[in-house]
This record gives C-alpha cells, structure tokens and sequence, in this order.
C-alpha cells in the first residue's frame, strides 16, 4: 500500500472499506496497489480532453484525416498514438450547420475515455442521464448553448459498446491559428456536444 | 431489470450541476482508490463488465439515488468479489469497522440459444423497427424509454456478445447491435422538437420489423380481384 494511506487513522466509511479492500486483495496478491498508483496517475495525467482537443483540431486541418476520423475514428485515432480502455468502438460525429449531436449514457456512464479520460461529475449526474434525451435543448441552454429551430438536435445514448465523441464546428476568426493553437480551444464541454467552440478572443474566458 | 439506473426520461432532478466541482473527475482521494481498485479487481475476479453495470443496478433505489458515483462502484465491487468467493463480508466489515450493505440479488436467466458466430444480420440499414417491450428480471442495456417505439436503423455496428445473458453467464448469444434512430416526438410526444432525434445503440434481440404502415387508398381504384 502506498505510504499516504498507511498512516491514516482518520477514515471512515467508504474511504475506509475501499482500503480494507485494497489490503485484502494485496495481502491475497491479487491487486498490486503500486498498479493502483500507476492507473491513477494516467487518467488524472495522461488521459484527458486535451487529447480529444488535438484529434478535432487534426480533423479541422487536415480533410484526408477528418474523413478517415468519420469513416473510422479507432484506426485514424490509432495514427495518432491514441487508444485504450472504452475507446475500442470509438465513433466520431460531426457537428455541422444543420445538426448538433449530442452524447449521453442514460443508463449509467459510459464514455470515451481514451480521447476524453474519466467522464466529469455533471455527465454522470441524474439531471444529465434523465433529461439529455427527452429535453436535450432545455438542457443545452442551462450551459448557455441556444440551438436555433432549423438545426436537429441528435442525441447518442450510449447504450452499447460505441464511445462518441462530437466533432465541434470550427469558429469563426480562427483562420491564422495553427493546429496547436487551435487546439487550445477546443473545450471538453464541446466534444460532448454541450458549448460551441468559442472564437479565439471567447476563449480565454470559456475553458471548459 | 427495471431499475432505478434506468432514468432517460425521467423529471425531477434539477438542473445539471455547473461550477467547479462538476468538472472533476473524483471529489476525492478514496474515489480515485475504487476506480483503480474496480478496474484491476474486476479482471482478477472473473466478472465482465456486464456484470459490474448490473451489481450497480442491483443497488436498491432508494441507497442507489442516496449514494455518489463511486460509493456505488465500491458497493458493486464488493458485491461481486463476495458472490465469486474471493472475500467475505466479514472479513471486509472487520478491517474496515463499518458494515457493508448487500445488494439485491440477481434474477436467474435462462441460458442463451446457441448462435452462429458471426451471424448475418437481420436488418437492414433504413429498415424500420419496433424496440420490443421487453422486461428481463436481470441485466438489459435495453431503456424502457424506447421500448415499444419505432425508429430506423440507421448503421449496423457489428456483431457483440448480449449483454442481457452475458452478465448471467447465460451464454455470450452474439449479434449485431444497430445504432438506431427515434424521432424525438415518438419517444416524448408533441412536446418534443418536430426536427430532433435519439440514436441509440440497441442489440438486434431487442428489435422487431415494425409492420407497414397501409396506405389507405379509395376502394374505386383497387383494381378487382387483386388479394390484399
């Protein structure tokens, strides 16, 4: 067990019981806590929407990919060096002029986590699950994202083994950014579907 | 099983949560501890992932709704590592000092026919179809607010193993799973936008054809003696 844990007394509820297991499953040698260690340092490090912020702005810059990415987005993410747990099915959907796609799981959390990492707290809430499907735009507009009447709203229940991730609209005003740059603001709000990409000069006050 | 976890349609909950706190991941050190935990147990315990979702769904309502994210996940994985054998609730209850709750049990589920391995698929892409209203005692990814509507199949994913059996080890019964696409007004009536769609991904022992609809034509034009 990690040296953190070893000298706290203070623990109590399910803090506590997930370190009994965690000494239980050790002391049988069928959990390595240092794998433990390691597992979380990825997802809170390695692991997270900057890497579906580089993968959408690709997709911004370079059409070959972008149509690679829509045709098949595990093999042009694999390009990329991305993969991993809940990415097998990875499926990308394209925002565009006419549609606004949107991802949920109603059913529990499923999510896309080698392009995304672990999903945030607002997307695992009961208000999400219950009413991204029956009132997708009311929604919406509690983040401040208004869809106009003529664009169709979609929404992707992840029910099965597809992880979705929304490809955003470019913003206007971006045109002399680079990829990185553009990367830079594409938000995780925005490859669930709940924000647009804000415009260069937005962005620095949006970053989610 | 119809579970408290299936809540795609439900009122009541508030607005989604804003604000820093909605946007992290854990909301505590413990929290990171049972998804790691989770994660290597579940391998080591001989448990799919089927299997995980429905320890949590056997969760009873009222604890289910009551506790956060990762306490039900700390609940599902000493579910499952007590039913394979590999600790007990005493022995977890006597190094943690507190005691554990247990789950609702699971329902039996009869075992899947056998299959072919990669069976053709039965539907088409822009068929229509019917989500069948289906009520499995155990674990289903089928959510009671599709079920009896017509959508369109609108992508064929592949073959899967059915998640209904599989997380029984009732049998893996592979089939396709179809991305299927419901008007917004079937699924929530009038209420709902005219233009928008739920696609969702539904595996094909959940769907039947949905019968054509007749078209009515004036009884002069029918041309005689033709069977209807």
């Amino acid at each position: 067990m990690s040296a953190d844990h070893e000298h706290d007394t203070s623990l109590s509820g399910p803090a506590a019981r997930v370190k009994a297991l965690e000494e239980l499953l050790a002391e049988k040698g069928l959990v390595d806590p240092a794998r433990l260690d390691q597992l979380i340092e990825t997802y809170q490090h390695a692991v997270g929407p900057r890497v579906g912020a580089r993968v959408v702005a690709k997709a911004w810059c370079d059409p070959a990919f972008r149509r690679r990415l829509f045709a098949d987005a595990v093999s042009a993410c694999a390009e990329m060096g991305i993969s991993g747990p809940e990415g097998g099915h990875l499926v990308a959907v394209e925002n565009t002029a006419r549609v606004h796609n949107l991802v949920v799981c109603t059913l529990c959390s499923c999510y896309p986590w080698p392009v995304l990492g672990l999903p945030p707290a607002w997307y695992k809430s009961f208000a999400y699950r219950s009413r991204a499907v029956s009132d997708p735009r009311g929604v919406m507009r509690e983040f401040g994202l208004l869809i106009p009447d003529e664009v169709e709203v979609r929404v992707w229940d992840s029910s099965a083994e597809q992880r979705y991730i929304v490809i955003p609209e470019r913003p206007e005003g971006a045109e002399a950014l680079s990829e990185a740059q553009l990367a830079e603001l594409v938000t995780r709000d925005s490859m669930i579907g709940v924000a647009r990409v804000a415009p260069p000069a937005q962005a620095r006050r949006e970053s989610r | 099983m119809n579970g408290i976890h299936d809540l795609g349609g439900m009122d009541g909950f508030g607005p989604v949560p804003r604000g820093a706190e909605a946007y992290v991941a854990f909301h505590s050190a413990w929290e990171a501890r049972v998804f790691a935990l989770t994660n290597l147990a579940l391998a080591r315990s001989g448990a799919n992932v089927d299997e995980f979702r429905h320890a949590i769904e056997r969760i009873a309502p009222a604890r289910y709704l009551a506790s956060g994210y990762y306490q039900r996940w700390l609940e599902a994985v000493e579910t499952l590592l007590i039913e394979k054998g590999i600790l007990t609730r005493s022995e977890i209850d006597l190094r943690a000092g507190s005691e554990g709750v247990a789950a609702n049990a699971a329902a039996p589920v009869a075992a899947a026919r056998a299959r072919a391995k990669n069976p053709a698929a039965k539907f088409s892409i822009g068929a229509r179809v019917r989500a069948r209203n289906l009520n499995p005692a155990g674990h289903t990814r089928l959510p009671r607010y599709v079920r009896g509507r017509i959508g369109v199949i609108e992508r064929d994913r592949g073959v899967y193993g059915f998640p209904d059996t599989n997380a029984h080890h009732a049998g893996s019964a592979r089939q396709h799973v179809y991305s299927v696409a419901f008007r917004a007004r079937e699924l929530f009536g009038a209420a709902a936008h005219a233009r928008d769609r739920i696609v969702i991904d539904l595996w094909e022992d959940y769907l039947e054809l949905a019968e054509i609809k007749p078209v009515r034509r004036a009884p002069a034009r029918q041309p005689k003696g033709k069977s209807r």
